[in-house]
């Protein structure tokens, strides 16, 4: 690990004014910075920590939703009663990923800006376009298993590794910033973003800014819902595809169903458009496969990861299944329903 | 503006060291602590407290867990510098020879190990299991140990041994 410059900011403007500069990174829960910098990936001059700020805990909003601070870790708001009963994907999604202390520490705006996994972003000794803009790509034409299938460029097709920001895609939450211009509030769909020609910015985030919060608007998906997670261990890993899905169904018929898919892009990966399909249909396989074909419209295989196309469509139909009859994956008993 | 520690308000602390107070096993102490040692380190090497062991160095395998104020974290993914004030607990602080932990007991009961390197952070591990309450099947125990590799493979006697505390707590 290099050596840095280290502070503690006492307040959120505090924090915001040192972190104005390049090399500078805030540290909160130290899961991912960490581990990048004593691979080298990361090298902070400055490293702001932001475990002391206010933002640690989970308050309700007007309107019936939830804030979730930006320092509350991943396990305490999987656990918080009001997520586990109002947000109950949410929660399932956050308890399907890394491992119980990894969850203790990690934060939830941690989760949010945590980087790719790709090998070739963590192997300085090969060229990658998101660690060294313009040394080319590994992973195209390397080894690709883990490696995105829809949204890629020509210069990255890294995916994000989040187990959490897919099931806030389906929930439709906004991420609260604030930097040296203000406070903004960021739709999760905008927060981040596909790689394009400038794969080294995985999010929206403008230098200096800082994520405060996560916005849960009020949602009533707390049976028709699920988040099946398809990988190679079935603990403790990350996924190849997984697939979150809220729904409602009334009289027999999907009145809304959303549909995010994580471990297959830059971002997790979600079509408004697609959703049209399903709305007012009767639950079916066909139904669910026709969903499935548009919403993975587009898909390219990188090589070895090709299988993870005909993965992605039958978890898809799978997951839509689970969640029509109220049957929503646990994640400690595996057996997939 | 921000503590500038590098100036830091003790005369006598090295530059580019951060005076840092922590409860190690009960017995608060107090360092000048430079901010790139993680809390394995500055364990194992500045406190000698070899017990939690370094397995991967990258929060992969859980050898290094410790409880913090309760909680289980790796301790390889902390900058000591950060947990200013916090209560740490390794496994000399659960137990000792003559005076183990009913966890320590267990393992050694079911045959909970081979080679021993993984047992220090399975058993810290294990007590912050505890401490969340959320296992008591043995699905929900196999979950929630899941952080924390064993690669002589004694997995099911580590669940049996875990079940077998939690059976006596409950």
């Amino acid at each position: 690990m290099n050596r840095f410059d280290y502070a503690r900011p006492a307040s959120v403007a505090e924090a915001v004014q040192a972190g104005a500069g390049e090399q500078v990174r805030f540290l909160a829960g130290g899961t991912n910075l960490i581990d990048l910098m004593k691979e080298n990936v990361d090298r902070p001059t400055t490293v702001i920590d932001i475990n002391r700020l206010p933002l640690n805990a989970i308050e309700e909003l007007d309107g019936g939703g939830l804030r979730l601070g930006a320092l509350v870790p991943n396990a305490e708001t999987a656990w918080d009663a009001r997520v586990e009963q109002r947000y109950p994907l949410l929660s399932s999604a956050i308890l399907a990923g890394a491992s119980p202390q990894l969850r203790n520490a990690a934060t939830n705006g941690g989760n949010l800006n945590q980087r790719t996994r790709c090998y070739y972003f963590y192997d300085v000794a090969t060229p990658c376009n998101k660690r060294e803009p313009g040394s080319g790509c590994g992973a195209i034409g390397g080894v690709n298993r883990i490696h995105a299938i829809l949204g890629a460029s020509d210069q990255c097709i890294a995916t994000h590794p989040s187990d959490m920001c897919v099931a806030l895609a389906v929930l439709d939450a906004t991420v609260q910033v604030t930097g040296p211009e203000g406070d903004r509030a960021i739709p999760i769909a905008d927060y981040h973003r596909l790689p394009g020609d400038e794969p080294w910015r995985d999010n929206t985030l403008k230098p200096g800014e800082l994520v405060t919060g996560i916005d849960l608007p009020a949602e009533d998906f707390t049976q028709t819902y699920t988040y099946l997670k398809l990988r190679d261990r079935l603990s403790y890993a990350f996924a190849l595809v997984s697939i979150a899905v809220a729904m409602r169904v009334e009289d027999g018929t999907i009145a809304e169903a959303r549909v995010a898919l994580g471990g297959v892009a830059h971002k997790p990966w979600r079509s408004t458009e697609a959703e049209k399909l399903l709305k007012g249909q009767h639950p079916s396989p066909q139904a669910f496969g026709t969903f499935a074909d548009a919403l993975l419209a587009g898909a390219v295989g990188q090589g070895e990861n090709d299988f993870k196309i005909p993965l992605a469509r039958k978890g898809i139909v799978r997951a839509l299944k689970q969640a029509a009859e109220a049957t929503p994956q646990s994640q400690t008993d595996k057996r997939v329903a | 503006m921000p503590t500038a520690v590098n100036t830091a308000t003790y005369a006598a602390v090295p530059i580019g060291t951060v005076p840092t107070t922590l409860t190690i096993n009960g017995e608060t102490r107090t360092r000048a602590i430079e901010p790139w040692t993680t809390l394995l380190d500055l364990l194992r090497e500045g406190e000698d407290l070899i017990g939690t062991k370094k397995g991967c160095d990258h929060g992969q395998c859980g050898a290094c867990t410790v409880l913090i104020d309760e909680r289980r974290i790796n301790s390889c993914l902390k900058l000591a510098v950060t947990l200013d004030g916090a209560d740490i607990t390794t496994i000399e602080g659960l137990g000792q020879p003559g005076d183990l932990h009913p966890l320590q007991s267990a393992f050694c009961n079911h045959d909970a190990f081979q080679c021993g390197y993984c047992t220090p952070g399975q058993i810290c591990s294990a007590q912050g299991l505890i401490n969340e309450g959320k296992a008591k099947t043995r699905d929900e125990v196999r979950e929630l140990m899941s952080g924390n590799l064993c690669r002589c493979g004694a997995y099911s006697n580590i669940v049996d041994a875990v079940l077998d505390v939690i059976g006596e707590q409950a």
